[in-house]
């Protein structure tokens, strides 16, 4: 007879962090070798000189593990924190991870608002018990067609929006990034329209996948992935998953978002992955993981079909 | 001659260097967490920047009154075209999987993929007739033909803003420069040499 005992922790630490991240100090002081070398010969900047890692984030208690990515390998740490959309530290992928230190996550409060009967202005210490956090093994697809695997620690959303006991006029949630040209020195330029601002509909917003992270494999959100707080929405373009978030709105009517106001066209408010919805400029067919060479075809929803019922009456290609 | 060797050294110099660093930091897997986006990038920047440096020996003829300029034109031009046959190979080796049929589907769908590819096929007929042979066999003609690098500067600006999401500073920069360049070749600039001509031609006569 077979007695199978499972795991209490069901994947081991060495197992989601790939061996690249155990070797990366050595790979470092190696650059930094390589980059003194690389600084004689001047002129051209290396696109990765900049190795200063921040796997000295502070560690969080982690009560459970879902893994919610079909087994796919999860992106390494270097890669998910070194290449990023944060458009308030600059537009280039490497920026928010060079700029991002000037953002203060403490103090740090958030403003919740609007159809609810309990709103607030609560600290962000008092909104996240640090004690009640799980760890979820995310795809994450960018809209620019490359995509990662993630492991985020955080709550779900519903159970933290139920707190504020949205009202029967709540029919869609509006969320807003941080806004402050001290910190965020790239918004000067008005590349988009600040605050950026994100929302979702009541019901996508209650879904159980519908996420809030504070951490990344296991340890405190870094600044340039959205701390301290951010939403991970597995089934929908990055872009929908808003960072740095410092109010929580909820609303009648179908909020602004960010892209969909520079870009009506190319960002639809629902943004759900899809790969038979092209881009007006280039095709959502496929993707490049992060960490590969060629492209992989991308999934309806990114492989979570359960979201399907949530628009079951929509035509996809006119509400993309 | 020898005036024309640090010219020459020069105009080497811009194709070898950042091929250099392109392999050099391929070697030492350094090109971040989406190598073959940057190498596209990478080789699409360099692409520009050296047909915008190529289109610029004339003007700076017209300026300095040398000629050195325009004998390493064809080294620039050729640099030009490894660079673009460069970042092609990449994107239908590594975007498409050499896929013909993909191809043709981003040629008839993606506006951005059919200007660069036509911007790629006008250089590829200044390529095979850069020779001093085609040269020669084309007379006159070859200077017309050659003038397809204009229209190919502009396709190849236009696929770069194209594609840019949000933040145009980078390819309209390309294009200031390039109108700029272009500006050279508005008959104006005849206008300031005939009156320069005729001001030396009148200034001869007394």
């Amino acid at each position: 007879m077979l007695i199978k005992v499972s795991h209490p922790h069901p994947i081991k630490p060495s197992e989601i962090t790939p061996e690249s991240t155990f070797r990366d100090r050595r790979r470092f002081l190696l650059n930094m070798g390589l980059a003194t070398a690389s600084a004689t010969l001047g002129g051209c900047d290396s696109p990765s000189s900049d190795r200063a890692t921040n796997i000295g984030q502070a560690s969080l208690t982690v009560n459970k593990t879902s893994a919610m990515a079909g087994g796919e390998n999860v992106t390494a740490y270097e890669d998910i924190t070194h290449y990023n959309n944060f458009y308030e530290f600059g537009t280039g992928k490497q920026d928010p991870a060079r700029n991002a230190g000037r953002l203060r996550i403490r103090p740090w409060s958030v403003v919740v608002d609007g159809e609810c009967e309990a709103p607030g202005h609560i600290d962000i210490d008092d909104l996240i018990n640090p004690q009640a956090l799980e760890e979820r093994i995310y795809r994450h697809r960018c809209v620019e067609v490359w995509s990662m695997v993630a492991p985020w620690t955080g709550l779900p959303l519903a159970e933290l929006l139920k707190r504020f006991r949205p009202t029967s006029n709540a029919k869609f949630v509006a969320f807003y990034t941080l806004f402050d040209s001290q910190q965020m020195p790239d918004t000067a330029r008005g590349v988009l329209n600040w605050p950026y601002r994100e929302g979702l509909r009541i019901d996508e917003a209650m879904h159980p996948l519908a996420f809030l992270s504070v951490g990344l494999y296991g340890r405190v959100l870094p600044n340039q992935n959205g701390a301290p707080l951010r939403l991970t929405i597995p089934w929908k373009y990055g872009f929908k998953s808003i960072k740095s978030i410092v109010r929580i709105q909820f609303t009648e009517r179908r909020p602004a978002t960010t892209w969909n106001q520079l870009a009506s066209e190319e960002y639809g408010f629902y943004s759900n992955v899809n790969p038979a919805v092209d881009h007006p400029r280039w095709s959502q067919a496929r993707e490049r993981r992060l960490g590969e060479l060629f492209k992989r075809k991308t999934l309806l929803f990114n492989g979570y079909p359960e979201v399907a019922s949530l628009y079951s009456s929509m035509d996809l290609r006119t509400f993309f | 001659m020898n005036r024309l060797l640090p010219w020459r050294v020069a105009a080497w110099g811009l194709g070898i260097i950042p091929l250099l660093f392109a392999v050099k930091w391929t070697l030492q897997s350094r090109l971040g967490a989406n190598p073959v986006e940057f190498l596209e990038h990478y080789t699409g920047d360099w692409t520009l920047r050296l047909l915008l440096t190529t289109m610029a020996m004339t003007p700076l003829r017209m300026l300095t009154r040398l000629t050195e300029p325009i004998r390493v034109r064809r080294i620039l031009g050729l640099w030009t075209f490894t660079f673009l046959c460069l970042h092609f190979s990449i994107y239908l080796v590594f975007d498409l999987g050499l896929s013909v049929l993909q191809l043709g589907e981003d040629l008839v769908k993606r506006t951005y993929i059919t200007l660069g590819f036509t911007a790629w096929l006008m250089l590829l007929s200044l390529a095979i007739t850069s020779t001093t042979g085609w040269q020669r066999r084309l007379k006159r003609r070859w200077t017309t033909l050659h003038q397809l690098i204009y229209p190919a500067a502009i396709l190849g600006v236009i696929h770069y803003l194209w594609l840019v999401k949000a933040d145009t500073r980078e390819p309209l920069l390309y294009l200031a420069i390039l109108l700029t360049l272009l500006a050279f070749r508005l008959p104006w600039s005849h206008w300031v040499q005939d009156s320069r001509l005729k001001e030396s031609a009148s200034s001869e006569t007394h």
